[in-house]
């Protein structure tokens, strides 16, 4: 007992002697010579409210390198290559500034840009004129303000896509509360998407321009943006003609749901839910489609859709160095589409900043009501279509993913808080396979 | 043809409202599921291993372009907080 009284006043003494308080301003001259974080001056004048400045809270970069192959294409009526290459590039920046009642405000400003090839997209010119690849353009700007005491948030986000054969407008609001224990979470997103599609037909329903004169040996092509080029022996382009193409609209509204509890020291769940309902130009118009005739024609999908994903998410930390990560989503839609998605990642910390996380994705699904393979629609039916992302099929996904965040950053680099890489190979039974890549690299 | 078409959407909705209907009943369940929970209400000190960035109940950052490809090759999408509809001419 003795020993008990002097360890407490020695240990309150040494506390006393290391204690110091902390200056009214910091010192600038100790600011590292590169720094994503601006120090923040305190203002003393103002009682009770001391603004804090607009500074860059972490920026994130995103690549993937996505290469597929498979033999059913759409473009050419569910036969024919799928061979794709998509090259994906994401930057994501956050600014956080601190308002009235060090309520908390988020900007989060994104830029997507995606390249790609498709084999088969050279056939919307029936000759395989057509030009193979695109590119598409993506940025995006989302403001969230979170209460400093509820934790609750508020936010609205605005979106814009481009490519050359689709544009994309988007706004959401979304808000979010946390209970009073601060163990559970709801949270509501409302999103609207207000798309046009640029009606590009295969060559062989574009209407033929007026040509008046075609040199004998000549070549007439139709690209995939419905310009028709008239071509010479030589190889040399001697006439073309521009179609202004018109557009169609696409609008997707949604609302999804959450709700996440805190189960114990470690368990968590969170249930998720959204109510999507599409109206416009839903298919394509490249995508062809064969009757039992032989005769082809452009695919046509209803002009309405309503969706009704419901997941559940389940992360428990197994042990003191495992984790298991699960979902599964229930899917159904009012085109006849039923699937079933399962996932479960276990990612095993071999030292408490560095992960290897292995993962299995389970998917099926049941077709569309209006999807037939190759030549098996009847030309008396009101829908078709014969892309296979509508058909019956069973998918697996799988891989292992690395995640380095050493205290110290990454290579050293204390900015570089964060690097992951992460490989998966998908299969499915219509012989589609796919391998993707990524890297995602976290700078604070 | 033009009542061919109308049959057609009047089915479509049928099928819309017994969708609503399952959701809301899957909903009822869950709040349910959730008020019958017995869940332990843990102090700030006992969440180290709940605020480990893997037990984040979201998509890993570097999984974004994946959720992406997955919605151009499948015919679901949603409930992951990627993709639902709309935003490119995959679905």
């Amino acid at each position: 007992m003795k020993k008990v009284y002097l360890s407490v006043i020695g240990f309150s003494i040494i506390c006393r002697l290391s204690a110091y308080s902390q200056p009214k301003s910091d010192s600038i001259g100790r600011k590292a010579p590169f720094s994503l974080y601006t120090p923040v001056m305190q203002d003393s004048s103002r009682d009770g409210y001391s603004p804090r400045r607009l500074r860059i809270d972490e920026i994130d970069l995103v690549s993937s390198y996505y290469i597929q192959n498979g033999d059913h294409s759409p473009i050419t009526g569910g036969i024919g290559t799928e061979h794709v290459i998509d090259f994906s590039n994401g930057l994501d920046v956050n600014l956080v500034w601190f308002g009235q009642g060090n309520n908390k405000n988020t900007l989060a400003a994104g830029l997507g840009y995606d390249h790609h090839s498709s084999a088969s997209a050279s056939y919307v010119a029936l000759n395989g004129g057509a030009k193979p690849g695109g590119t598409r353009i993506y940025p995006s700007l989302d403001w969230t303000l979170e209460n400093a005491k509820t934790g609750g948030t508020f936010g609205i986000g605005a979106y814009y896509s481009g490519e050359y054969n689709y544009k994309s407008k988007g706004l959401d609001l979304h808000w979010s509360e946390k209970t009073a224990d601060k163990s559970g979470e709801f949270g509501v997103k409302l999103q609207g998407y207000f798309d046009k599609v640029t009606l590009i037909y295969p060559s062989e329903f574009v209407p033929a321009p007026i040509i008046t004169v075609i040199p004998p040996g000549s070549t007439i092509i139709t690209t995939a943006s419905g310009n028709r080029e008239v071509i010479n022996t030589g190889g040399q382009v001697i006439s073309n003609t521009k179609n202004s193409l018109p557009t169609s609209p696409r609008t997707t509204l949604s609302a999804s749901f959450s709700y996440s509890q805190q189960i114990n020291t470690r368990l968590q769940v969170m249930f998720l839910g959204d109510l999507v309902t599409q109206s416009g130009y839903l298919g394509l118009p490249f995508h062809r489609v064969y009757f039992n005739t032989g005769k082809d024609t452009i695919e046509k999908l209803p002009s309405s859709r309503f969706k009704l994903p419901l997941g559940v998410r389940l992360n428990y930390f197994l042990g003191d160095n495992v984790i298991l990560r699960a979902y599964y989503r229930y899917y159904m839609d009012n085109w006849g589409i039923r699937s079933n998605t399962a996932s479960l990642e276990v990612p095993y910390k071999v030292t408490p900043f560095f992960s290897i996380s292995p993962f299995y994705r389970y998917y099926d699904q049941t077709a569309a009501r209006y999807f037939a393979p190759y030549e098996q629609h009847s030309p008396t039916d009101p829908y078709y279509t014969s892309n296979y992302e509508y058909s019956k099929f069973q998918a697996g996904f799988y891989g292992v993913g690395f995640r380095i965040a050493p205290p110290k950053g990454v290579f050293g680099w204390q900015n570089f808080h964060e690097l992951e890489i992460r490989y998966g190979h998908y299969t499915e039974t219509t012989d589609l396979i796919s391998d993707v890549i990524s890297v995602s690299m976290g700078f604070k | 043809m033009m009542t061919t078409s109308f049959i057609h959407q009047k089915i479509l909705i049928l099928h819309k409202l017994k969708m609503i209907n399952q959701f809301v009943k899957v909903l009822a369940c869950i709040l349910l599921a959730i008020s019958a929970t017995s869940c332990v209400h843990l102090k700030e000190y006992q969440k180290s291993r709940l605020n480990d960035s893997e037990m984040a109940l979201t998509n890993r950052k570097v999984e974004k372009n994946e959720l992406n490809f997955q919605s151009y090759r499948e015919g679901a999408s949603g409930a992951n907080a990627g993709k639902t509809g709309g935003g490119c001419g995959c679905n």
